[in-house]
This record gives C-alpha cells, structure tokens and sequence, in this order.
C-alpha cells in the first residue's frame, strides 16, 4: 500500500465538480420529466379504456423487470436509431451518451414514478371524482384541478425520496465512460493512479449529500402532513 | 434479426454464444442467491435490533441502514474492490491469493449482500412494529424471554407481513447483480455486452437479456407469491392475491 495522497481531490476539484453538476442536471431532467411522463402514465394505467391500460401496464412492468445498465445500454444504441426514422436522415445522428441519457432516464423512471402516482390517485376517495363531474368538470379538468393537485401533495415526499435514488442511480451512467460525478473520479482515480482516495471521496460526498437530503424530506413529510 | 448469432461459435473461446449466455446467467442467479442469505441474514439482526429498547442498538442499526442507502451502488462496488483491499493490508494479502474471479465473487457477494441487508432491515423493522404491542406484551407475559418473544411471536407474524416487499428485494437484488459488470464479473450483463461488441449483433444480444431478465422476474415473482399462500395466516393476512 502506498501513501494516501488526498491532494489529488483538490488539484481535480473543478473537474469532480463539472461532473457533479451533470449529474444533479441530469437527475433534475430526469425528475421533471419523469413524473409529467409517469402521470400520463399512471392515467392511462387507471383508464377505463382497457387497450391503454393494458399497454401501460406492460411498459411499467417491462421497464420494472430490467436493470437499469441493461436499459442505458439499450437506449444508448436504439436512441441514435429510432431519430434516424423519424427524421429519414440516412445515417444514425451521433447524439453521444451524456444527451441519451436525458432520454434513458426520462423513460425509465417514468416507469417508476408512474407506479407512486397511481398509488396517489388511488388514495384520494372516490366520492371526489364523484362530485367533480357532478358539478360538470370534464375528465381533464376534474383531473388537473381536483385529484392530481391532492394526489401529488400526498406522495411528494415519496416523489422526492425517488428523485434521491435516482439521484444515486445517475452514476451508472459513468459505464458509458460519460463524465458525470462518478465518471470523473475513474478518470481521475486512473490517470493520477490514486484510486483508493478517489473512490473513498466520492463515496463520503455521496453519503453527506444523499443523507441531509432524505433528512430534509423526513422534514418535510412531517410538515405537510395533513391532519385528518 | 438473425437468430443463427446464438449458436454461433465464440471466438477464441469454448462453445456458442447461447451457451455464454447461459454461463452468464448461472453467475447472476448465484451471485444473487449467496448475496440474498447474507443479506436476509444481517438484515433480520439489523432490523430486529432496531426494534428493541436499547438507544444504543438502535442509533446502530438506524447508522448501519443510513450508511448502506446512501452511497450509490457502482461506488460501494468501487469501495469493496479497490478501496478496502487499499486501506486493509490483511484483506490486501487474502485477495491476492485468489485468482481474479473468485475475488470479483466473493466482492459482489458482499457488496450486494450489505447493500440489501439494509433494505431488509428495513422491511423486517417495518414488520415487527406493524404488530400490535399487544403481541409483544402477551409473549412476556406467558414467561417467554425476549429472544424468545422474538423467535415464537413477533418474528413469524412479521416475516409474513413483509413477504411482498421482500418479493421486489429479491427482484432488485437479481437486477442489480448486473452493476456487477463495473467490477468486471461474467455475469449476464456483462456476457451480453461482450456478445454485442464482438459480433455486432446489438439488437439480438439486448433482446435476450431482456427477455432472460423478464423470464427471472416473473418467476421470482410467482416463487414468492407460492411461498406466500403458503404461510399465510388464515383470518389474518388475505392468502395469496
């Protein structure tokens, strides 16, 4: 074992922090995106039109069944692919991994969010769609303006403890050798031969992070706790 | 599509490409069941020691948890491969001896195991205070001991109680297997990738991952929904679904 050197995090500090900043734009995409897609999906999961339910419900479970690698990997080859029929352009566009990536996760994680959605909808009582189309809402605006609002303020919190494992999941992205946080201390770690440091950093500064944020949602959950 | 791909001869290598495959998917599956006893193992002390009266087991276990589900996967593969053989000259001089497989083994077994274990000892926790303190209760108040209330009372009701969140640990167990290729194990992942970069056939080697990882997760689904009609308690879990 030779001498630990933990100089290396300073002199690469400005790169570990490029990385870290893709990985938290990333992971915010990935959220919004996310759950717009995941309650378009939950609605069409909770419809009572049976062909859209039932083609939700084999995206959701499809995308429940892989992991994650083996969709990055997926996307990252059929993304450049399906453009190319889309637009009819004769080559597959070079769009790089660091940009599929915004599509991979959009689309996993729809999966995942869509599942806490549904739960969401399905917590709000009955007698309240009920009433909504009672006093003549349609199905959109009963949804926009009664059940969504109510179903998300139910589940944000567990929204937001997703949005931090997908947070920790965004490193996987650093297999496509994409210099997201992780990506760039393996960059690191192997030129300046300083692995053992590197790694270790990275793990401290994922759990400092990950841990005062799941505190902070503890908080939250008990401040919009509604009192029934 | 050229399904011929799969019987293939491998290159520079002992039978076809299914036969990789298959070979890749015997790697997931004892990864995952080795990793599985570790984790149910520690999982269920962690868990149970957070639900005893003790401040200290329980800031320990609550620590144990917290550590476990706050650093990203791929990192603690990393940390277990690289950095604690680094720091540890003991576990430095035990790893050398192996030869490279049995290392990248043994260092997933562990890894996936500690990491699961922390979710189990969260479920397991979960488990045992959904009961009624009244259990507890009546178990000290027939003469049993606290282990014993633990063994003949609370454990069996909350084992049942939890068996469908353990259903999608083991599930995410299988799938997380495959971040196992970061540290270069031949698992099924990482047999489909080098399938894929050697004969450029992308789309079929994907396609059978996916296909075996979805053929894994219905059957490890129907294996626990069996285990659970099984011990389910009549009049107070429904049986089945």
């Amino acid at each position: 074992m030779g001498e630990l050197d933990f100089d290396v995090i300073g002199r690469s500090l400005p790169y570990l922090l490029k990385g870290l900043q893709y990985t938290v734009q990333l992971t915010l995409v990935a959220a919004l995106g996310g759950t717009v897609f995941g309650t378009l999906l939950a609605l069409a999961r909770l419809s009572s039109f049976k062909p859209v339910a039932l083609v939700a419900a084999g995206y959701v479970n499809l995308m429940r069944s892989l992991p994650l690698l083996l969709v990055i990997f997926w996307f990252y080859f059929l993304v450049p692919v399906l453009i190319q029929q889309v637009t009819g352009s004769e080559r597959p566009p070079q769009i790089g991994a660091e940009r599929s990536a915004y599509i991979t996760f959009i689309m996993f994680e729809a999966a995942y969010f869509c599942e806490i959605m549904r739960a969401g909808i399905q917590s709000i009582s009955r007698g309240q769609i009920g009433a909504a189309y009672a006093v003549g809402l349609t199905y959109w605006q009963s949804m926009k303006l009664i059940i969504l609002p109510q179903a998300f303020r139910n589940m944000l919190p567990v929204l937001l403890t997703q949005s931090i494992i997908l947070f920790q999941d965004v490193s996987l992205v650093s297999l496509l050798n994409v210099t997201d946080f992780v990506g760039a201390a393996v960059k690191i770690a192997q030129r300046d031969s300083r692995i053992v440091e590197m790694y270790l950093f990275v793990a401290i500064v994922y759990f400092v992070l990950c841990y005062t944020l799941s505190l902070m949602v503890k908080r939250l959950q008990h401040r919009i706790a509604i009192v029934r | 599509m050229n399904l011929g791909i799969f019987i293939e001869q491998v290159p520079d290598g002992d039978g076809a490409w299914w036969e990789m495959l298959a070979s890749g998917l015997g790697w997931t599956l004892g990864t995952a069941f080795f990793a599985w006893i570790m984790a149910f193992t520690l999982g269920s002390i962690v868990g149970v020691a957070r639900t005893t009266d003790k401040p200290s087991l329980v800031r320990a276990g609550n620590a144990y948890v917290e550590l476990f589900r706050n650093i990203p996967l791929i990192v603690q593969f990393f940390v277990w491969y690289f950095v604690v053989p680094g720091l540890v000259p003991a576990v430095k001089a035990w790893v050398v001896s192996l030869d490279p497989t049995e290392h990248q083994f043994v260092t997933s077994i562990v890894c996936l195991g500690l990491f699961t274990s922390a979710r189990i000892a969260e479920q397991v926790r979960a488990g045992i205070q959904s009961l009624s303190h009244g259990q507890r209760d009546a178990g000290y108040a027939i003469g049993l001991t606290r282990p014993q209330t633990y063994r003949h009372v609370l454990l069996p009701m909350a084992y049942r109680i939890i068996i469908p969140p353990l259903t999608s640990e083991v599930m995410n167990l299988i799938k997380n297997t495959a971040v196992a290729y970061s540290i270069g194990l031949v698992e099924l992942f990482f047999r489909t990738r080098e399938m894929a970069e050697m004969t450029f056939r992308y789309f079929e080697a994907f396609a059978a991952a996916t296909l075996i990882y979805m053929v894994i997760a219905m059957s490890a689904n129907r294996v626990m929904a069996l285990i659970e009609r099984r011990v389910a308690v009549p009049g107070y879990i429904a049986g089945g679904k």
